[in-house]
C-alpha cells in the first residue's frame, strides 16, 4: 500500500510548527501505524546520509519523533491525532494498535500531536503531558504505606462494585479524552480515578478530600470545562464510560452538601 | 573474589526472621540524612521509593518514559502469586517455595526463594489496601488461576491486566509520596553512568549516577548515599521480544563496566505463547497470557500433510477432524498437559514445527484452541475471563479466535540473569542495589508464570526497606554529597565522549538496521536451543557486527537535542557487549536446565539434562574490559532444605 503523509513537524516548544509531506510505498495491511513510521523514519535517515545529510527531497534531516513504547495498547505511551480522530480511524485501540489495513491504498492522512493547553509540544507528535502526573499526585490513591494492612479477605467487596472499579480502572492515561474535548477537559481521566477509588471500601475513606483535591488541581492546570459532548468516551481506546464522569460530579456534590460515598448502582 | 551471599543463619523458615530481628536501623531523624537514588519506576522501583520515602528517607527516582505510570511492569497480563491458599488446596509458603525452586530447574538460591513465597502474602494484602480491583468471586472475595508449573490456583489476577493495576497501585503509592515531597521524580531521565566514590576505608562506593535529560539531550548529576538499580530485563537484545521499544539493558550494563558482577546472562525465557512474527518491518511481538492455557489446548495436525495444506491455505484449522490433531503437551506431559513451564512449553513447540507440522505462512506456529472451552463454559465464561486478550488478537491479526483457534508461536520474554546481588539484594558494589528482573536472584534457570510480578513487589515494598537501613545505618555521619568532584567530573566526561564518538561517525546504516541483525544472529544461534557451533559461530557474528557499527551507523541530529536515534544508539552499544557475555555465558555452561537448552545435554525424549555435579552454581562474571573475555565467579548453590531431583512434569 502507498500513502502520502501530512505530518506535524516542530523543533521544540519554543518554535512553530508546521505540516510537511511524506511519501511511503509498499507498506504491507499488517504493518501498525507506528510500524509504518518505523519504516519512513528509516528511509529520512538513510536518505540523509546518502547525501550527506543535505538532503532537498526531506527538508527536515531528522527523523519524525513520536512517543512510544510497549506497541501493545497498554502504557498509554503512543497518542497521534491522525485524520482528525485520537488514536485514528478504528475504535477502542491505542495508536500503536491500528493498523494499516484500516486505511485504503493511496489515501492520504494527516498526523498531527494531541493539541490541548496542558499539553504543551515538546517535539513534532511529542507532547508533555506530566499534567495527568500531577492531578493524580494531588490525591489520586489510597493513602497506605508499606505493611499493616488487614488481610486482603477481611473485607467483601460485591463483585458488582470491583467490575465497575476494574473498568474504571482499566484508563491508561494516554490523554485522548483530553485531545478529543473542543475543551480540552480532562473530566474523564479524572473520573475514572475517583470512581475506581469511590467504589472500593478502602477508597471511600479519603473519598471526599480525594474528588476535592484533584478536580482543583485539574482546573488550576488550565484543563477546560465539561459541556457534555462526550467526545472523550467516543475516542477513550479503552472505552472508559461517561458514567464516570456522572460518578465523579456526584462525589463532588457530596463532599460539598455532605452524603454518603457508597456506589449506587 | 569469594562470593559471600551473606544468607542469615539458621533453619530456612527462620532466616528473614532472623535477619530483620538482628539487622541495624536507622532512627527517623537520621532517615532525613540519607538520599536513596532508586533508577526505574516499575513494580519493583515505584514500590521501593514509595516505601523508603514513606520511612522518611530522601528519594530521587528516574524514570525514562513521560510518567512513571508507563514501565514496562504495566503490560504483565495474567496475574501474582502468593500462597494465601484461599482456594483450600493445598498451597502454602513451603509448596509456593518448592514450585519456585523446581520451576527454576534448581538453579536458584534456596534462601531467596523462601523469602519470596514468605512476603507473597503480604504483597497481595498491601495491594487490596491500596485499591487494586482484583477478580472477585460472588461472595465478594478474592479470585485464583492457575499457572504453568503448579497443580494450585495461587495466581491473583485483574482481568488480563494485572501488571497494569499492580503498577498503577504503587504508582499511587509513589504519587503519594511525591505529593509529601519525600521522593522527587526525574521523568524522560536515562541513567548513562555510575559514580563511584572512595568511602574512608578506600573503598569504592556507588554515589551517584549521570543522567541524560531526554527532552534536552544536556547530562545531570545526581549524587546519593545508595543506589537502586529496578530497570528491568535485557531481553531486547534480541530485537524482537515482548519487551517494550524503550526497555533496554544499559542501566545494569553501565554497572556492570564499574565493576558490579552479571550473573547467569545466559538463562533467557522464551515465552510459548506470543503472536507469531509476520514481517521484517515487526518492531515487537506481542505476549498472550499464559492464563490463556488455563482453557486453551495447544495442537497441531497429526498427518503432516494437513500441516502443509494449512501452510498452503487449502485447509483451515477447523477442517481437521478431531483424531488428527496431536495435543502434543497434553500427549507428553499428562500430569501438567497444557500447564507445563514455559521453557518446557516452548521446546515443545520448536520440536513440532522443526519436524514439519508447524501452520501458519512461516510454517512457524502452532494453534492455541478454545472450542472445547466455549463449549464447556459458554461463549459469555470465555470472553469474560479473556475478552481482552481475544480482542487484542483480533486487532493485531484480523482472525476472530472464538470462531478460529488461535496460532501463536514461542518469543523472548523475560530474563532470569541480571546483576549479581546478595541476600541483602546488594551487587557486588557497595551501596549499589539491585531489585526485580534487574538482578538474578530468585528465579534460577526458569521462570514460573506470575511470579515476576510477586518478585518486582517483593523486592521493593517488603526487601529493600529492610536491607537498604542495614547498610545505610552506617553512613548517617557522611551529611550530604557534593556533585562537584573530580570523580562526577570523569563520569560525565566519558558518557560525553561516547555521544561524541556515536555521533561523529556518520555512517549510511540506521541504528535499527543494525539491531534487527544483532537480534538476528542471537535468535537462531543462541535462542531456544544452544550448541557449541551455533554459540562460537554466534560470538564471532557479534564481534565483526560491533566493529561494523562502530564504524557506519549514523545517528542524525545532535547530542544536545530530543534525539530519539541516540537513545537507541547508546543502549545499541551495550547490547552487543551483553550479547558476548550472554554467548559466552552459554558457551561455558554445557548442561542443559530451564531456559538454557544444549543440544549437546538432553535425554533420549529430548527434555533438559542437567549436570549438577559440575554446574550446580551461579556463574558471576566480571568485567574486564571491552571485547576482552570476563571472569568467571562461581557461587556455589547448596541445597540444604529442598531434595534435589530430576524436573518431571509427566506424572
Amino acid at each position: 500500500m502507498n500513502f502520502k503523509l501530512h505530518i506535524w513537524r516542530q523543533e521544540n516548544a519554543k518554535t512553530k510548527g508546521r505540516f510537511e509531506t511524506y511519501k511511503v510505498r509498499d507498506i504491507s495491511p499488517d504493518c501498525s501505524f507506528l510500524e509504518m513510521l518505523d519504516i519512513l523514519n528509516e528511509q529520512i535517515i538513510s536518505e540523509n546520509s546518502k547525501s550527506g545529510n543535505q538532503n532537498s527531497k526531506f527538508p527536515i534531516a531528522h527523523p519524525v519523533c513520536f512517543d512510544n513504547d510497549c506497541r501493545e495498547g497498554i502504557c498509554g505511551m503512543c497518542g497521534l491525532y491522525i485524520n482528525g480522530r485520537p488514536h485514528g480511524n478504528d475504535d477502542g485501540v491505542t495508536t500503536c494498535q491500528l493498523h494499516m489495513r484500516k486505511f485504503k491504498d493511496g489515501d492520504e492522512i494527516w498526523i498531527e500531536p494531541w493539541r490541548a493547553k496542558p499539553f504543551p509540544v515538546i517535539c513534532d507528535l511529542v507532547v508533555d503531558r506530566s499534567a495527568f502526573d500531577k492531578i493524580i499526585q494531588s490525591g489520586g490513591y489510597v493513602s497506605v504505606t508499606t505493611g499493616g494492612v488487614p488481610d486482603a479477605n477481611s473485607i467483601p467487596i460485591p463483585k458488582r462494585h470491583a467490575d465497575m472499579a476494574m473498568d474504571a480502572a482499566e484508563c491508561i492515561g494516554c490523554g485522548a479524552c483530553v485531545a478529543a474535548c473542543k475543551n480540552a477537559s480532562a473530566m474523564l481521566f479524572v473520573g475514572a480515578k475517583v470512581s475506581h477509588l469511590a467504589l472500593l471500601p478502602q477508597g471511600q475513606v479519603e473519598a471526599s478530600e480525594r474528588v476535592k483535591k484533584m478536580v482543583c488541581k485539574m482546573d488550576e492546570l488550565g484543563f477546560g470545562s465539561c459541556t457534555n459532548t462526550y467526545a472523550c468516551e467516543a475516542e477513550c481506546p479503552k472505552q472508559i464510560k461517561r458514567q464516570n464522569i456522572a460518578r465523579l460530579n456526584r462525589e463532588w456534590i457530596c463532599q460539598i452538601f455532605g452524603g454518603n460515598h457508597k456506589p449506587q448502582d | 573474589m569469594i562470593l559471600d551471599s551473606k544468607i542469615p543463619e539458621g533453619p530456612l523458615s527462620e532466616k528473614w526472621t532472623n535477619y530483620k530481628t538482628n539487622q541495624k536501623l536507622v532512627n527517623p531523624a537520621n532517615k532525613r540524612k540519607l538520599d536513596i537514588i532508586v533508577v526505574g519506576t516499575g513494580l519493583a522501583g515505584a514500590s521501593a521509593a514509595a516505601s523508603l520515602g514513606a520511612l522518611g528517607f530522601n528519594v530521587d527516582i528516574f524514570c525514562i518514559q513521560d510518567s512513571p505510570r508507563r514501565a514496562h511492569s504495566i503490560a504483565a497480563q495474567g496475574g501474582i502469586n502468593a500462597a494465601k491458599n484461599y482456594q483450600n488446596d493445598g498451597d502454602s509458603v513451603e509448596r509456593l517455595f518448592r514450585d519456585t525452586i523446581k520451576g527454576g530447574d534448581y538453579r536458584a538460591r534456596e534462601a531467596n526463594v523462601y523469602r519470596l513465597a514468605e512476603v507473597s502474602g503480604d504483597i497481595i494484602d498491601q495491594c487490596v489496601a491500596q485499591g487494586v480491583p482484583f477478580a472477585r468471586d460472588y461472595g465478594g472475595l478474592l479470585d485464583n488461576r492457575s499457572f504453568g508449573g503448579a497443580q494450585v490456583s495461587r495466581t491473583f489476577y485483574a482481568r488480563g491486566q494485572t501488571g497494569q493495576q499492580l503498577l498503577l497501585g504503587a504508582y499511587g503509592a509513589l504519587s503519594r509520596e511525591i505529593n509529601r515531597g519525600t521522593v522527587k521524580l526525574h521523568t524522560r531521565s536515562e541513567m548513562e553512568e555510575l559514580v563511584l566514590v572512595k568511602n574512608n576505608d578506600g573503598v569504592e562506593c556507588a554515589r551517584g549516577i549521570i543522567v541524560r535529560n531526554l527532552v534536552s539531550g544536556k547530562l545531570e548529576r545526581y549524587s546519593a548515599h545508595a543506589v537502586v538499580i529496578a530497570t528491568g530485563g535485557y531481553g531486547n537484545v534480541y530485537y524482537l521480544s515482548t519487551n517494550a521499544m524503550n526497555s533496554n539493558g544499559s542501566a545494569a550494563w553501565i554497572c556492570h563496566r564499574k565493576g558490579a558482577f552479571f550473573a547467569n546472562p545466559c538463562y533467557v525465557q522464551i515465552h510459548p505463547t506470543c503472536i507469531p512474527v509476520h514481517g521484517d518491518y515487526q518492531s515487537k511481538l506481542t505476549l498472550m497470557s499464559e492464563s490463556l492455557r488455563n482453557d486453551g489446548r495447544i495442537w497441531v495436525p497429526k498427518k503432516i500433510e494437513d500441516s502443509e495444506a494449512i501452510r498452503a491455505g487449502q485447509k483451515k484449522a477447523n477442517d481437521i477432524a478431531e483424531e488428527d490433531r496431536d495435543y502434543y503437551l497434553e500427549r507428553r506431559y499428562p500430569a501438567f498437559g497444557n500447564l507445563v513451564p514455559r521453557d518446557v512449553a516452548s521446546r515443545a513447540a520448536k520440536e513440532r514445527c522443526d519436524a514439519g507440522y508447524g501452520v501458519g505462512p512461516t510454517g512457524l506456529a502452532v494453534f492455541l484452541d478454545f472450542s472445547d472451552a466455549i463449549k464447556r463454559l459458554g461463549i459469555n465464561v470465555v470472553k469474560q475471563k479473556y475478552g481482552n486478550l481475544f480482542q487484542m488478537y483480533q486487532k493485531i491479526t484480523d482472525e476472530n479466535p472464538y470462531e478460529t483457534p488461535m496460532m501463536i508461536y514461542p518469543a523472548v520474554h523475560y530474563t532470569m540473569g541480571g546483576l549479581w546481588v546478595d541476600y541483602e539484594l546488594q551487587t557486588t558494589i557497595p551501596g549499589l542495589f539491585a531489585a526485580g528482573e534487574a538482578n538474578f536472584s530468585d528465579h534460577g534457570a526458569n521462570r514460573l508464570g506470575a511470579s515476576a510480578l510477586m518478585q518486582g513487589l517483593a523486592d521493593g515494598y517488603f526487601v529493600l526497606p529492610y536491607t537498604l537501613q542495614n547498610y545505610l545505618s552506617n553512613q548517617i555521619t557522611i551529611g550530604h554529597i557534593t556533585t562537584d568532584t573530580p570523580e562526577f567530573d570523569e563520569a560525565e566526561r566519558s558518557v560525553l565522549e561516547r555521544e561524541e564518538r556515536l555521533m561523529n561517525i556518520k555512517g549510511d546504516k540506521t541504528v535499527d538496521f543494525f539491531h534487527k541483525e544483532l537480534g538476528h544472529i542471537m535468535w537462531e544461534k543462541v535462542g531456544m536451543s544452544r550448541n557449541e557451533a551455533s554459540l562460537t559461530e554466534a560470538a564471532t557474528m557479534i564481534d565483526e557486527l560491533e566493529k561494523e557499527f562502530w564504524q557506519s551507523v549514523n545517528v542524525p541530529g545532535t547530542i544536545e537535542s530530543f534525539n530519539p536515534e541516540m537513545e537507541k544508539a547508546l543502549r545499541l552499544a551495550d547490547y552487543f557487549e551483553l550479547a558476548r557475555l550472554i554467548t559466552a555465558d552459554a558457551l561455558h555452561r554445557k548442561e542443559s536446565c530451564g531456559g538454557h537448552f544444549r543440544t549437546e545435554s538432553q535425554t533420549e525424549e529430548g527434555e533438559t539434562k542437567r549436570d549438577d555435579e559440575n554446574f550446580m552454581y551461579v556463574a558471576a562474571w566480571e568485567y574486564q574490559g571491552h571485547s576482552k573475555p570476563e571472569t568467571l565467579h562461581k557461587e556455589e548453590l547448596n541445597y540444604e532444605h529442598i531434595k534435589i531431583a530430576t524436573r518431571n512434569y509427566k506424572n
